[in-house]
């Protein structure tokens, strides 16, 4: 086997060396009627050739996003990403190294995080962020939960408009602990209900914006009635680009910002990995309680400069069962993916790349809502938004695949039983405008 | 003079000290370059990316324009190659050197995973796109879903738990909804052993549980007796690494399974080192009712410096029914993908995250199993407990090993060789990677002092084995031998000298900020 270094003179004389006979000595310990005799039923090792072969044939069963005009979103964006991303991704040295424990030779990872952690800030308008969550979903969940230790309150209220699958996966999380969700009614274009929903003993409210339906929301007056009673305002995301040409969380009273940095650097990838993004002001009692690693700085016996993990007194690995959160991986790579991506876009590129995607979306939303019984729902968006469309948005979609235009994703899909003629529809820089008339072509076709 | 022109060769003068010379002008070192943040380095107007010009047309943002500034600088593409090729330089990595992180499981990366992994029908693909263009996605899921049943004897999987402790958080949340649905709420207590990794009584806490430790016998393994003090009927499972964090197998293990089934409680396998035993040994076969998988460790997705992991979580037939959705399935051979609790055959704990799982470690781990296929597999675990245990034979003249007798793919020492030397295990770890080692996981497990856990992997040749001895036991003797400041003063040849970890937690700098700004920016 070729990744086995070891021949059979080897072994034997590491096992002379160990004072045993044979390799089963080594798994006495297995009681016996757990050790197998022979090999599991599967099939046995295959040449570079032969794998190739195997999953280039799965491969080749899927439409790929770059093949066809595309535009599905719901929560994960196919943007442009720079040869250069991949290529740094895959230097041994970041792909191969272990989260940074020892951080004298772990400068490269924590220099990358502390520029992460910077940029994320920045973006989102935050004081801190932390070194990345598996995704904008669990970063959302771990962000309810925070704000229950912190407000030391049990209740959260949660739009009917964010993503539903962040929804789902904050309910999971928090289903058997002291805090319970509620979620309001999704509503298209306001938060009055969301706003009605605070009380004296929220915890916290989560909004996004854009939220799932495309529509921005101004989230001052949600915050000021949030604050008044004493409520966290946490500002969720699934688009990161929106945040180079609307306005950042921050700036609209939210207290914590999380969400889904897929978009810069990391590719679609069929739903992960990703990058979670978490950031919230710089209050003690926040910093205290965040879950996740967190790059600081510091200097190392020389006076110098350096970085390294920090505050890991709120970590499992230290705190045990009083952790703020079990998390121990995180998104290590998809964060370094996602820093050097920015890092060549500058706050220049950025902000370009943000203004093409929502002209991008215009353009789209003129085309679809000229096609006859097709409506635009949004009166705001940035690059993504929902039509009405005179049928089934469901079967419509299936339909624009067969005619190999990938169409968006039914509401329907998110929200079971619910919002059947209402499909979501994205654009990013890499539409062109042939992509757009051949949709609106498609569409008009299939209705 | 020293010249190295027009091909005559190199020489070092005798009269010259190199000695005081160690520092430099530019602060960077021969190959080793200095590299100060983007935020030095860069500006707002730098731009390593061509895109079109805007058209400027109206937009149709609501008045919700951006009007915070960013500030993020950017720099053109050979600067930005420059600055992270630099950056790199400063890691330790498994592929420049062994990685003996006990419990992490370093093992070689083969490129051919990442190469799969790029393939534009898994890599471009969207996971909302309809099910008739990703029915290659959904088989690769189904296809190491098989592979993982098979390998741990077991009859479900879940498949979207994003890490390992993502994946048991996955197998409690299974065990607490089949407690709930038995009518078994007064059954909240978990046993944990002290060993334990720290995710483990924190995913029991996040699923609503206490933690009851148990003790550890002399031999590093379960106390039986003590064990049995514990059950009773408000015990809702047990939480076992195995092999445990000691390195050694439970040999009890089925002991424990049909004890704490007995007392209608659960066991929660942390599958964290499976590597030991996988194509070997079939958890199934010891009375697992869940475990997770690390990709990451036994299926060598790379680490990435921290993730992504990705840690899908074998279940029972008693659990399988309470797997979380999404999940995939076949019929008529066309795949479909179960979305929505409503949908689900059994009784869902619900979602764990958006999308469907680690597709990009999927690919990847698939990729190893077939290169490997059940034979190599089977050979990757005696390859791993052989390595272990030659360290261990090897080295236990001078270092301590923690227990006697055979380890599996993890050897472990205690600090007993250090006594009365001045030398601490963060010390002697330290100067490991002055000898180009990264160090073994270090005071961990708690129940062993100044515990030094080394785990080889399989991917290690015998010759690089005996240089790492070879290096340990002169480090040991060194040590013996009085060597105190040399170690007290590691790492020194490393990027940065030891770092003041005090400094950062006490004095938090989370960010860069421009030098001007004293004050950290305002909250609105």
């Amino acid at each position: 086997m070729r990744y086995l270094p070891h021949t059979d003179t080897d072994r034997k004389a590491m096992l002379e060396a160990i004072g045993v006979a044979s390799i089963d000595d080594l798994f006495t310990d297995v009681p016996e009627a757990a050790r197998l005799d022979g090999l599991i039923d599967l099939p046995t090792k295959q040449g570079e050739l032969q794998v190739e072969r195997a999953m280039a044939a799965m491969s080749n069963q899927n439409v790929s996003a770059s093949s066809v005009p595309f535009f599905v979103g719901a929560g994960a964006y196919k943007h442009h990403i720079p040869a250069t991303v991949d290529h740094l991704i895959q230097r041994s040295e970041f792909l191969t190294a272990y989260t940074p424990y020892q951080p004298e030779i772990s400068q490269g990872t924590l220099q990358t995080l502390f520029e992460f952690q910077t940029q994320v800030a920045q973006l989102t308008g935050m004081d801190v962020a932390n070194a990345s969550m598996y995704d904008g979903s669990t970063a959302c969940a771990e962000a309810v939960m925070m704000a229950a230790r912190v407000t030391k309150r049990d209740k959260a209220v949660m739009a009917g408009t964010v993503h539903p699958h962040y929804v789902e996966a904050s309910k999971t999380l928090a289903k058997y602990s002291s805090v319970s969700i509620e979620v309001t009614e999704p509503e298209l274009d306001s938060l009055d209900k969301v706003i009605a929903a605070i009380d004296e003993n929220t915890a916290c409210v989560v909004v996004q914006t854009p939220d799932v339906f495309g529509q921005l929301h101004d989230l001052r007056e949600i915050s000021r009635v949030a604050h008044e009673k004493g409520a966290l305002v946490i500002a969720a995301f699934t688009e990161v680009v929106a945040l180079g040409l609307t306005e950042a969380p921050g700036a609209m009273g939210a207290d914590i910002a999380v969400g889904e940095g897929q978009s810069i650097g990391v590719g679609l990838n069929f739903g992960g990995p990703y990058v979670g993004l978490f950031a919230c002001k710089d209050d003690r009692r926040f910093i205290r309680q965040m879950p996740g690693r967190l790059a600081g700085e510091t200097v190392d016996a020389d006076g110098r400069r350096g970085f390294v993990l920090t505050l890991s007194t709120r970590e499992q690995h230290i705190r045990r069962d009083k952790a703020t959160s079990n998390i121990c991986t995180n998104s290590g790579l998809c964060a370094l993916a996602f820093t050097i991506h920015m890092t060549l876009l500058g706050e220049k590129g950025f902000r370009q790349m943000a203004q093409l995607s929502h002209e991008n979306a215009c353009a789209l939303a003129d085309a679809l809502d000229a096609v006859e019984g097709v409506d635009v729902v949004n009166d705001a968006f940035f690059n993504e938004f929902a039509v009405r469309l005179p049928g089934n948005a469901a079967e419509i979609v299936e339909k624009l695949a067969k005619v190999g235009v990938l169409g968006g994703v039914p509401a329907s899909r998110l929200y079971p039983g619910q919002f059947e003629d209402i499909l979501l529809v994205a654009a990013t820089e890499v539409n062109t405008e042939a992509d757009i008339e051949i949709f609106a072509k498609a569409l008009g076709g299939v209705l | 003079m020293p010249m190295n022109t027009q091909g005559r060769p190199t020489r070092i003068a005798d009269n010259i000290a190199t000695g005081g010379y160690a520092e430099t002008t530019s602060g960077s070192k021969g190959l080793e370059q200095s590299e100060a943040l983007i935020y030095e380095r860069g500006s707002v107007e730098q731009c390593g990316v061509d895109l079109p010009e805007p058209k400027g047309t109206a937009t149709r943002l609501g008045g919700l324009e951006r009007k915070t500034e960013l500030g993020m600088p950017g720099l053109s593409e050979p600067e930005t190659m420059r600055h992270y090729v630099r950056l790199s330089r400063k890691n330790y990595a498994i592929d420049l050197g062994l990685y003996p992180l006990g419990s992490c499981t370093m093992k070689h990366n083969p490129r051919l995973n990442e190469k799969m992994a790029r393939l534009p029908g898994f890599a471009d693909v969207h996971p909302m796109q309809p099910a008739s263009t990703v029915q290659g996605a959904y088989a690769v899921i189904g296809e190491l879903a098989h592979w993982l049943m098979t390998l741990c004897g077991m009859s479900g999987v879940a498949m979207s738990p994003k890490a390992g402790a993502h994946g048991e958080f996955c197998g409690m949340m299974a065990i607490r909804a089949k407690l709930d649905a038995d009518g078994q709420t007064h059954r909240r207590r978990v046993l944990v052993p002290e060993s334990a990794h720290g995710t483990n009584p924190a995913t029991a806490v996040q699923c609503g549980f206490t933690v009851d430790e148990i003790p550890a016998d002399e031999t590093g393994r379960v106390d039986m007796e003590a064990f049995k003090a514990k059950l009773g009927d408000d015990v809702a499972g047990i939480m076992l690494t195995n092999p445990n964090t000691c390195g050694l197998f439970e040999r009890d293990i089925r002991e424990i399974a049909d004890l704490i089934h007995e007392a209608g409680g659960y066991f929660y396998c942390d599958g964290a080192n499976f590597n030991a035993i996988v194509g070997r040994v079939r958890p199934g076969d010891l009375g697992v009712d869940a475990m997770h998988i690390n990709l990451h460790k036994t299926f060598s997705t790379p680490h990435g410096g921290g993730g992504p992991g990705s840690g899908p979580t074998v279940l029972s037939d008693a659990l399988a029914p309470f797997a979380p959705v999404p999940y995939v399935v076949l019929k008529d051979k066309h795949w479909e993908l179960v979305e929505h609790e409503a949908d689900a055959e059994g009784q869902p704990f619900g979602r764990m995250a958006a999308f469907h799982g680690q597709m990009g470690m999927f690919t990847r781990a698939l990729t190893y199993m077939m290169s490997h296929g059940s034979d190599g597999l089977k050979q990757v675990a005696e390859d791993a407990v052989l390595n272990a245990n030659y360290i261990q034979a090897r080295l236990k003249h001078v270092m301590t090993p923690a227990f006697d007798g055979i380890c599996m793919h993890e050897a472990l020492f205690d600090d007993r060789f250090l006594k009365d030397t001045g030398v601490t295990t963060l010390d002697f770890a330290k100067a490991m990677i002055d000898e180009g080692y990264h160090p073994m996981t270090m005071y961990f497990p708690l129940v062993v002092h100044g515990a030094m856990l080394i785990e080889p992997t399989e991917t290690e040749s015998k010759s690089g084995l005996d240089r790492f001895i070879d290096t340990l036991e002169a480090l040991s003797l060194a040590a013996k031998a009085g060597e105190v400041e040399r170690f007290q003063a590691a790492p020194v040849h490393a990027p940065t000298k030891r770092l003041d970890e005090t400094k950062a937690a006490r004095q938090p700098v989370l960010r860069w900020t421009a030098p001007a700004a004293e004050e950290p920016i305002a909250a609105e």
